[in-house]
């Protein structure tokens, strides 16, 4: 099967007023298969959401690309003009962001929010938009569709807004959505109910999905495949159930341990520790050598003169460290 | 409701909640008045050097209740007893003495932060509106509280938007430290933060209650890290507390139908499908 979407070498920085250009991402490659979730975990400083922003060329002012390509039915993104991107965002490629009360205009029915996102893209008489509208409406709300698209933001839970966002981005019948934390501020077992909205919506619609968030747990028996992103690169990539139930590459590990389990802990262990990661991601940035190095518990000499390249542990899975470098 | 106070069954408690409601006024959509009850009666009491986490949903009633606790909400009806005295009884003069040893801590802070000042600024003003300590008291209070909390002296002319997530939180846990308080109410405190981030945090808060002898009250929808911090858990759901007792009890035995379905939505990293089937 081929990608419906292929990074390649795609690298981003930022302008800062001082200190000239900033890296975000540097040389991140993957492919995302038709109807796949694919998911993508890294902390804030990742480079997570440029990641999203630079799929669909939404990235704030002072970012450039200064190098790759991302291929989408048979067009560079990075190089399509305003017309084609135009083409392409909603239509082919959306995008749902984090803060759902952020994201809707909060004296528009949400109904209608809906019907403008249908209305700017496709050219359907009055009829035919509403009835696509209610329809969008129909999946994403199988009970009280009606209801909830003549309320307005303020009226809804965290929940039912997000879905609002999903309903948006499913308008216009896309073949990929990016979804970029969207169920981060949300309580868990409303964030468990957004991701059976997107699992349904994928078995339904066949949607492919860049599912970006900051923790793990969330991608289990959600997502095919997971890649980790560690001070933009890719750190691991590889089938969701083997990364997750066993990673290899020492961040992703060392994070896994770092988050507490409800269960599986003895009586009368409170206060016990977590193994937290030390330090912090942004500033302790070598100069050269592997990004994560300044942090890792099984560090060696050669881990601080140069970068370790992405090796391949079996045909899907791949670790960017010098352990497993033979 | 079950209460288990297993813990220091002869000490006083620090904090005693009894009935505590909340009202607050609304309007329908056809403009009639209504009301809107967030507290419908809460109980609890937290003992000294020890964790309460109160869990719950989103509009469970939480956050409420945290904020009545700090006294920035007035409840509508019920009391709160701290150290065995009422608070909204109290005299002014006495409150003023009662209050700063009961500190927040908020979920966010880059918005709990002053953007505009400096991290010694936001340090010094608790500390200099207290107005019993001079300026050399306070540079030194500051300096120990940044060590505290594990943030580097040299941050002190820095805003806190120069600061990343983790150590923003560092500085609002310092900040709240500065008047030494005996409570620290934790309202999503961790939520915001990455997950590593969180860990450190967590850790840091465990660290804290050992050296001083903290009390938390630690407001979380986060079930497993209720778990990793608490001693006792309270269940909220619509404006109640439906369960309580001790933690590994509440994880593993939950009478209540809230409880298992908060457990059962808990993102598990080493469970596979079935947690996401409708």
């Amino acid at each position: 099967m081929k990608a419906i979407l292929e990074i390649q070498d795609l690298h981003v920085s930022y302008r800062s007023s001082g200190s000239g250009l900033c890296p975000a991402l540097t040389g991140v490659s993957f492919g995302l298969m038709p109807g796949e979730i694919m998911g993508v975990l890294g902390e804030s400083g990742s480079g997570k959401s440029t990641l999203a922003g630079s799929l669909v060329r939404l990235l704030p002012a002072n970012a450039r690309i200064t190098r790759g390509a991302v291929q989408f039915e048979g067009t560079d993104l990075l190089r399509a003009n305003a017309d084609e991107l135009r083409q392409i965002r909603s239509r082919r490629i959306s995008l749902i962001f984090q803060e759902p009360s952020l994201a809707l205009h909060p004296t528009m029915r949400v109904g209608e929010q809906v019907r403008q996102v249908l209305a700017a893209h496709d050219s359907l008489g009055k009829s035919a938009l509403n009835e696509q509208t209610r329809q969008v409406f129909d999946q994403v709300f199988p009970e009280e569709a009606d209801r909830i698209s003549h309320s307005y933001p303020h009226q809804l839970s965290g929940g039912q807004r997000q879905r609002v966002l999903i309903a948006q981005a499913i308008a216009c019948g896309p073949s990929v959505v990016i979804a970029d934390e969207p169920t981060a501020s949300l309580d868990p077992t409303t964030q468990m109910e957004i991701l059976g909205v997107f699992r349904n919506l994928r078995e339904k619609l066949g949607l492919a999905m860049i599912f970006i968030t900051h923790n793990p747990a969330l991608l289990c028996g959600f997502a095919d495949r997971v890649l980790v992103l560690y001070a933009g690169k890719v750190a691991e990539c590889g089938p969701a159930e083997t990364v997750l139930a066993s990673p290899r590459h020492p961040y992703t590990k060392a994070l896994f341990h770092s988050i507490p389990t409800v269960f599986d802990r003895p009586e009368n262990t409170r206060k016990t520790k977590l193994p937290a990661i030390l330090g912090d991601s942004a500033r302790s940035l070598p100069i050269r050598g592997c990004p994560f190095e300044p942090r890792c518990a099984g560090k060696m000499d050669i881990c601080k003169e140069r970068e370790p390249a992405a090796v391949n542990l079996s045909a899907s899975h791949t670790v960017s460290c010098f352990k497993y470098e033979s | 409701m079950k209460v288990e106070a297993t813990i220091g069954k002869n000490m006083q408690p620090l904090l005693r909640v009894e009935n505590l409601v909340k009202r607050y006024a609304k309007r329908s959509l056809a403009g009639t008045p209504e009301e809107f009850l967030a507290l419908d009666g809460v109980c609890l009491t937290v003992f000294p050097g020890t964790t309460l986490a109160v869990v719950g949903e989103s509009g469970s009633g939480k956050s409420t209740l945290a904020a009545c606790l700090a006294c920035l909400e007035s409840p509508t009806a019920g009391s709160i007893w701290f150290e065995g005295r009422e608070i909204a009884k109290l005299e002014e003069r006495a409150s003023r003495q009662i209050r700063p040893q009961i500190q927040v801590i908020f979920q966010d802070p880059a918005s709990s932060l002053n953007p505009r000042w400096r991290v010694m600024e936001v340090l010094a003003e608790p500390l200099i509106l207290q107005r019993k300590f001079t300026r050399e008291e306070i540079d030194r209070r500051i300096s120990s509280l940044l060590e505290r909390v594990g943030l580097s002296p040299d941050i002190v002319e820095r805003s806190p938007t120069e600061l990343s997530g983790g150590q923003r939180q560092r500085l609002a846990i310092a900040r709240a430290l500065a008047l030494e308080p005996k409570l620290l109410i934790l309202d999503e405190a961790l939520s915001a933060l990455d997950c590593s981030v969180q860990a450190q945090i967590a850790n840091l808060l465990v660290e804290l209650q050992g050296s001083l002898g903290m009390t938390y009250l630690f407001i979380t929808h986060d079930l497993a890290m209720a778990a990793q911090l608490a001693d006792e858990i309270a269940v909220m759901d619509r404006g109640r507390i439906v369960e309580q007792g001790r933690a590994q009890k509440i994880l593993k035995q939950p009478e209540q139908e809230t409880t298992r379905q908060l457990l059962a939505a808990v993102p598990r990293l080493t469970l596979a499908p079935p947690l996401l089937e409708q």
